[in-house]
């Protein structure tokens, strides 16, 4: 019985880290995709700036720094997003997809060049990282059976990017639904006409969106290199970013249960790790492939089946020009 | 840019009362897409506080002129003046903020957003939503009690009916501060009753100091409402009218270019044998509503049955039925004496070999493909055809000559089998489709409004199409919502109301009134 609570309490725990990039990458997609532009590059973006990061906080030796140069790099890929798509009305999966091969190429090259290491960065130590944070009266709380141990061992003792995360939904939700900002861009993304004829620029609204997708993207993309990693290694977004997308719209592009679905495939692939080599009653046991297949699965059978009527926004991955 | 002086010229300024200043003069506009000249050196005086119709045919350019005036499209030339000084308009921001507000053809509302949130989008009041819907709101309120704008502002625009779109359009304009207000195509989307709401507000609307510019090619809604009028015909203002002072011939003559017939010659014949007969047929739609309650008619070789009823009632189900797109549920057809009862094999292939043709209430969704080009929409449903054919393939020479002989004798223009049928303007597609249909020399010819976001010009050829296979001994079964279209080109009518034939009667004896009353289920003959 304890022993099956302490095991779930470390796999919420390693649900919690591992949906941290998934979260901040769905809610950049939100909020790209709710204004109308499709955003495949997430993993690039992610990608890039996970090795911007390591990278800047490795030369400067300040973590600060290195999110900075996340947070840029992300911004920069996003509005090469922009330009292919908005300025230059081309197809925004094509583009997204370039930014995901462009950044692929770009970080093994640039690591290489930059480190010979064969593409990774070199380990950062534990100050040149964000290290996890313990809240304060821990030691009081683990006395209180069950919620003393969950607040201690899955609430308290993350980085302070994963509280970031959190704070990332409510931001996207508050934003989205609640301010004018929000209503315009939501508006842009159903009906870019009405907003266009109601005297606001489509154009620059939608750059807007993307440019904020690209703040969130910087955030995930420095949590996996100096936060949760310490260092960047090659393709270490792994499939993240399109995890994420799936999350956005198993979530209907509403933040609250992108959420939820960025914890669900979070804790899939937590689970995947847990049960490597476990023997399973009835079925013995399960090659670890099958597990880490999991969530991919799951991805096609939500997406196909349980969904149902996800509803894209009205006008996503349609250019907006006015004289046709 | 030369511009050819054409009849009617600037005539008019003088006939115009002399009452008051001009709220908007436009000045040489000109504007070019492409190889395309939309405006051509146009120039249009409008007086504050009056309706100013602007009539013309599809592609004269009204819409871009519209356009340009609300700073959608940037005029290549030419100089705007409001209120007598000149402004640039380059962007609607900038004629919003002049005072000039829209209701475009394809309205401009976000479906998913409820009323409210589409009326107070650019205009919302502050930062944090909350903080200004309120005022938003209340403001909302009170233009929608002074002009008789009834919305409901917590519904979603999705599940509204389009009159209260419109009304939300209005208001949105309003709530922006227009003291300008143009209207495209307003009444094309509308049922009579909701025409006659539309222009309560708009005679409400001017009483009250607002300007009103009406598109529409409708000439019987410029008489109706506007004070002056201009015609407009290849990208020019050909004419301008005080409207007390015009009729609609002088008014269709202008816009067409030629003397155009709006009344109809019926050819007199006596009617052959039943060839069409529907008996009790009952259809239940796939959300459970009764849309057809036991239809019974018949209609003889030669005979033009008109149904008549507002949009919805029924009468699209029942083209769907007898055109075998649907499944006969209940009831029994009759066709050309083969009889089909319900769940038998009934569908638009064997209705075309029973010799039932049928031209599509919506023409782009059933008539056409629009990117297929002419010589391939010309024979869609009839493509099995082995005339068609050379061996076991289809033979492209054979079909484009085919088609153009079709093209030519139905006047499509441009005559061309080989440009895309959505290039074309809704009087041509229109025309290709009824081609089609007639060329495969049916018994019976269901057609579903057949002049919906039609040119006069248009209008005039299909209504002679039609008279001339009447008088071949064709069966016509003519469903439309306009009234004045039923009117003159049956014989007899039927109309219908929540799924049920309510009336018939002789087109002689039939009037407006009378039928008008019997469409909203008041009266039941």
């Amino acid at each position: 019985m304890l022993e099956s609570f302490q095991i779930i309490i470390s796999l919420l725990d390693s649900t919690i880290r591992i949906a941290t990039p998934l979260i901040f990458c769905a809610m950049a997609g939100i909020f790209s995709e709710r204004s109308g532009i499709i955003d495949i590059g997430l993993e690039g973006k992610m990608l890039l700036s996970a090795f911007v990061a390591a990278t800047a906080t490795f030369l400067t030796g300040s973590p600060i720094l290195g999110l900075f140069g996340a947070i840029l790099a992300s911004c920069s890929a996003s509005l090469i997003h922009g330009f292919a798509c908005i300025t230059n009305k081309g197809d925004q999966v094509i583009s997204g997809l370039a930014i995901n091969i462009l950044a692929s190429g770009l970080t093994i090259t640039l690591g290489i060049a930059l480190f010979s290491r064969g593409g990774q960065t070199p380990p950062l130590a534990s100050e040149q990282r964000f290290m996890p944070i313990d809240f304060p009266f821990l030691d009081q709380l683990s006395f209180v059976p069950v919620l003393g141990e969950l607040f201690v061992e899955v609430i308290s003792g993350h980085n302070v990017l994963v509280y970031l995360s959190v704070l990332a939904v409510f931001f996207t939700y508050y934003v989205i639904f609640k301010t004018r900002f929000g209503l315009r861009l939501r508006a842009v993304g159903e009906k870019p006409e009405a907003v266009d004829t109601a005297g606001i620029s489509v154009i620059k609204m939608r750059y807007q969106s993307i440019l904020i997708a690209g703040m969130l993207c910087g955030l995930a993309g420095a949590y996996l290199s100096i936060a949760h990693g310490a260092g960047f290694g090659r393709e270490m977004s792994a499939g993240k970013g399109y995890i994420a997308l799936a999350a956005m719209i198993f979530g209907k592009w509403n933040p609250i249960p992108t959420l939820f679905a960025c914890l669900l495939f979070g804790f899939l692939e937590a689970l995947g790790v847990r049960l490597e080599g476990v023997e399973l009653i009835w079925i013995g046991e399960v090659p670890v492939q099958v597990m880490q297949a999991l969530p991919y699965v799951l991805t096609v059978v939500l997406l196909a089946g349980f969904i149902g009527k996800a509803r894209a926004p009205g006008a996503i991955g349609v250019p907006y020009s006015k004289e046709s | 840019m030369k511009t050819i002086e054409e009849k009617g010229g600037n005539e008019t300024v003088d006939s115009l009362p002399p009452s008051t200043r001009l709220a908007i003069e436009l000045k040489n506009i000109t504007k070019i897409f492409g190889h395309v000249v939309a405006n051509s050196d146009v120039n249009l005086k409008v007086l504050a506080g009056t309706i100013h119709g602007i009539v013309g045919e599809n592609g004269a350019g009204k819409s871009t002129l519209m356009n340009i005036l609300f700073g959608l499209y940037k005029p290549d030339s030419g100089t705007i003046f409001l209120n007598g000084q000149a402004v640039d308009v380059n962007s609607p921001e900038k004629s919003i903020a002049l005072g000039i507000g829209m209701v475009h053809q394809h309205f401009m509302l976000v479906p998913t957003f409820t009323v409210l949130e589409n009326a107070m989008l650019g205009n919302e009041g502050s930062m944090i939503l909350k903080n200004g819907e309120k005022a938003v709101l209340d403001r909302l309120k009170g233009l929608s009690k002074n002009y008789g704008l009834d919305v409901d502002f917590e519904a979603i625009i999705s599940d509204i009916p389009v009159g209260m779109q419109q009304r939300v359009e209005i208001l949105k304009a309003l709530n922006r501060g227009a003291k300008i207000l143009i209207l495209d195509e307003p009444t094309g989307v509308l049922t009579p009753q909701e025409t006659i709401g539309l222009f309560d507000i708009l005679r409400s609307l001017r009483d009250q100091g607002v300007t009103i510019i009406l598109i529409t090619h409708k000439l019987k809604e410029i008489m109706s409402i506007t004070d002056t009028v201009s015609v407009m015909r290849g990208g020019k203002v050909v004419a301008n009218f005080s409207t007390e002072k015009t009729s609609p011939e002088e008014l269709a003559e202008n816009m067409v270019g030629r003397k155009v017939l709006l009344s109809i010659k019926k050819p007199t014949l006596k009617f052959g044998n039943p060839v069409l007969e529907v008996k009790n047929v009952s259809h239940e739609s796939k959300d459970g509503v009764n849309v057809l309650k036991d239809i019974s008619f018949d209609l003889k070789e030669g005979e033009i049955l008109g149904i008549a009823g507002v949009a919805g009632n029924g009468q699209s189900e029942l083209l769907d039925i007898l055109s075998g797109i649907e499944t006969l549920q209940r009831g029994q057809i009759t066709v050309n004496h083969k009889t089909i009862l319900p769940y038998q094999d009934w569908n638009s292939k064997k209705a075309r070999e029973f010799g039932v043709a049928h031209v599509p209430e919506d023409r782009h969704k059933r008539g056409l493909v629009l990117p297929f080009y002419n010589y391939e929409n010309s024979i869609l449903g009839y493509h099995r055809n082995e005339k068609y054919f050379s061996s076991f393939l289809m033979d492209k020479r054979k079909i484009v000559n085919f088609v153009d002989d079709l093209i030519e004798n139905f006047d499509v223009r441009p005559r061309s089998s080989s440009i895309s049928s959505g290039k074309l303007s809704g009087g041509n597609q229109q025309k290709l489709v009824l081609a089609r249909e007639i060329e495969s020399n049916p018994n019976i010819l269901l057609v579903g409004q057949p002049t919906r976001g039609v040119d006069i010009g248009a209008i005039e050829r299909i209504y002679e199409d039609l008279m001339k296979l009447k008088s071949k001994g064709t069966a016509i079964l003519l469903v439309s919502v306009e009234l004045d279209e039923i009117m003159s080109l049956s014989d007899r009518i039927v109309v219908m109301n929540q799924g049920s034939i309510v009336g018939e009667t002789n087109s002689s004896n039939a009037t407006e009134l009378d039928l008008g009353k019997m469409m909203s289920g008041l009266e039941q003959v």
